[in-house]
């Protein structure tokens, strides 16, 4: 008898503690939620400085405004203005975000006022020639990947869950990702992506995080690839949320013409 | 003091564009300098050159808005040292007007509709063909319009309207720098005549679009004239005068673009209705047409991408046409179609773009091969080193006329 309430206790105990913590599953949405889907909508003047393993600099400025047309981890769209370089300003792109299919991309091209849909199927792809992929800017599905809880420690003072990601398909590029999650804003502060035999290949970090209109969010950044040596920095010059985007302005008329108040 | 009169021009135009700053509106000032340079490897020109380009050019770009006035000037002043000229010219210029629901847009503008790469259906709109064969950047290739352009945007569809009343030709490759082929060599009496500016010569386009599940849907409309000269010999029998003209046209034509196979389908088609020439048996005036397109776009993997078109142009009046061509002029196939390949690689952080595009004519078996590498030195400098490689089919198909063409050509722009 005293055996058995001791087994049930013990199995009580542990059935607890399990529900305490959440699933790597559920950590991987809640990050992905505070990540990429905090507000109705989001308003960013991005800075982006590519850096050249000996030192040369460019730079690409940006407006990005990105409205949720759907729950956290669903659609989105999204609309970049280019104020940098030269050569690309004016340029706009806008992309509709899709969970399960590939993502519709339109790009205006100022010097002859031309809008085109463009493939880029290839989500892994380098963003504007940056060391991030086009899914470290818009998110990657939650169900591309395995997840597991590795373990739970502390980094830069605060408390993190470390989550191993694998990818399911071998499309992805890499072969894991470790992400440490804080368990107090669920926003990655550190990830680490490695190639199929281990090796870390490229590492994101969250270099300041502010708290904007209650959301917690990371304001500048930095993926390094340590393979190359090359590394990019990104910083938000200003930062909003649900300023009130409407849907009609991801369309063609604001492509060709974007309206002065939402990229200035 | 002893200023080159280029310099001086500049000069003007700057201290007029720190003078305009001073206004209330605010002021964007933008442009490029750039060197343009080409090399003929096949012969030299006609006129015994051996380039058909060597020029510096400045381009300013300013922009003004003042609440919803927007306005746009775009200019160019170019060196030309092949004709030893300076040629200025206003690119676009613009005043815009945006309402809640409608905008409007009046000057020089430059409009593209349409799907094509290179392949023009419903873009009824001027091209450069000379400034695209001998190797300028292919914004070049664009000319702007003088119209006013109006756009509506009542929610279950967007419309523009365009009305151009000053006609614009498209610009062909000067006999100067290019062999082309001459249908009449031996008459030298030529004059050209452009349709006069008048109510009932006003270019009217229109486009109406929407999304219809996922795809981008257009339907367009143009009533005005071909951009390609027709020849008028005078006296029809022994001429001694050609008179080059421009015939009526409509144009109607739709297009579908959308996410399909992994890429991108582009679908184009438009009826060319010959206003001047119904029956097609008139064969100095082109025969009416129909125009389709099909194209593919997809990346394979990071930063390669291909894109192949298939394009036709099919003579409804075939039977009329070769009826009535006089003898010693050669005739065209009822359909001429082609193929288009672009393959476009990016590298080094996307500061590398390696590009061919090439087109092969499938009846008239001529070809025209585009290589090209860019390379961007910094985020204002870039060079690009290409060639333009014409040849194939009968010498007066569209590329093979060109076969002694042949060219490399450099561009190096700062842009600021």
């Amino acid at each position: 008898m005293k055996r058995l309430i001791l087994l049930m206790l013990f199995l009580t105990v542990g059935l607890a503690a399990r529900a305490l913590a959440a699933s790597p599953d559920e950590i991987i949405q809640k990050s992905q939620g505070a990540f990429f889907y905090p507000g109705g909508d989001f308003k960013a003047r991005v800075m982006m400085k590519l850096i050249s393993p000996g030192g040369q600099e460019r730079v690409r400025e940006m407006t990005m405004l990105r409205l949720n047309t759907g729950e956290a981890g669903g659609e989105q769209k999204y609309f970049m203005y280019f104020f940098q370089p030269a050569e690309v300003k004016d340029m706009t792109f806008m992309v509709f975000k899709y969970p399960a299919k590939d993502d519709d991309r339109w790009l205006f091209v100022p010097a002859i006022n031309m809008v085109r849909r463009i493939a880029m199927q290839d989500k892994q792809a380098s963003f504007v020639g940056s060391d991030f992929t086009y899914e470290d800017v818009s998110g990657r599905d939650l169900g591309d990947d395995v997840h597991e809880l590795a373990r739970e420690e502390v980094l830069n003072g605060k408390e993190c869950f470390v989550v191993k990601s694998t990818p399911k398909a071998d499309s992805a590029g890499y072969g894991s990702k470790l992400s440490w999650i804080d368990k107090a804003s669920f926003l990655p502060l550190r990830e680490e992506y490695h190639d199929h035999a281990g090796s870390t290949v490229r590492v994101f970090t969250a270099d300041e995080v502010k708290e904007v209109k209650g959301f917690p969010t990371i304001t500048k950044r930095t993926m390094k690839n340590l393979q190359s040596g090359h590394r990019t920095e990104v910083s938000y010059v200003s930062q909003d949320y649900n300023v009130g985007l409407e849907d009609s302005l991801f369309s063609e008329r604001f492509l060709r013409q974007p309206p002065k108040k939402w990229i200035d | 003091m002893l200023i080159p009169r280029p310099w001086r021009l500049a000069w003007l135009a700057a201290s007029l564009l720190l003078n305009v700053e001073v206004c209330e509106a605010e002021f964007d000032l933008h442009g490029f300098v750039q060197g343009n340079y080409g090399l003929d490897t096949a012969s030299s020109n006609p006129d015994g050159r051996d380039s058909k380009l060597a020029e510096e050019r400045i381009q300013l770009k300013l922009e003004g808005n003042q609440g919803p006035l927007r306005f746009f000037v775009k200019t160019d002043l170019a060196w030309d040292h092949v004709d030893d000229q300076e040629d200025p010219e206003l690119r676009e210029g613009t005043i815009d007007y945006t309402a809640a629901a409608w905008d409007c847009r009046i000057g020089r503008q430059m409009v593209t509709w349409g799907l094509g790469d290179l392949v023009f259906i419903n873009d009824v709109f001027p091209k450069d063909y000379e400034a695209f064969f001998s190797g300028q950047p292919l914004e070049y290739m664009k000319k702007g319009v003088d119209g006013v352009k109006a756009g509506l945007y009542p929610g279950f569809a967007s419309l523009e309207l365009i009305a151009i009343p000053l006609f614009t030709p498209n610009h062909f490759p000067d006999a100067k720098r290019f062999w082309l082929y001459d249908p009449m060599p031996g008459v030298s009496n030529r004059q050209t005549v452009e349709p006069g500016a008048s109510l009932d010569n006003t270019e009217v386009a229109g486009r109406v679009y929407r999304d219809i599940a996922g795809f981008d849907a257009s339907l367009y409309g143009y009533r005005g004239f071909f951009r390609q000269p027709a020849m008028q010999p005078d006296p029809a029998a022994a001429p001694t005068r050609l008179t080059l003209w421009y015939p009526a046209l409509a144009v109607y034509g739709a297009s579908l673009q959308g996410s399909a196979l992994h890429g991108v389908i582009s679908l184009e088609a438009g009826y060319y209705d010959s206003r001047d020439d119904r029956e097609g048996d008139d064969p100095m005036i082109p025969n009416s047409q129909a125009r389709f397109l099909v194209g593919y776009q997809r990346q394979f993997w990071e930063d390669f991408t291909v894109g192949l078109q298939y394009y036709g142009e099919r003579m409804l009046d075939h039977g009329n046409y070769t009826a009535t061509l006089p003898p010693g002029l050669p005739a065209e196939d009822r359909l001429h179609d082609l193929i288009s390949v672009r393959l476009t690689q990016l590298l080094r952080h996307q500061t590398v773009k390696l590009s061919l595009f090439t087109f092969r004519g499938l009846a008239s078996g001529d070809y025209l091969v585009n290589p090209e590498v860019k390379y961007n030195f910094t985020d204002q400098v870039w060079g690009a080193l290409g060639a333009n490689i014409f040849g194939g089919g009968e010498t007066w198909s569209q590329f093979g006329q060109l076969d002694r063409n042949d060219n490399i050509y450099l561009q190096v722009r700062y842009e600021f």
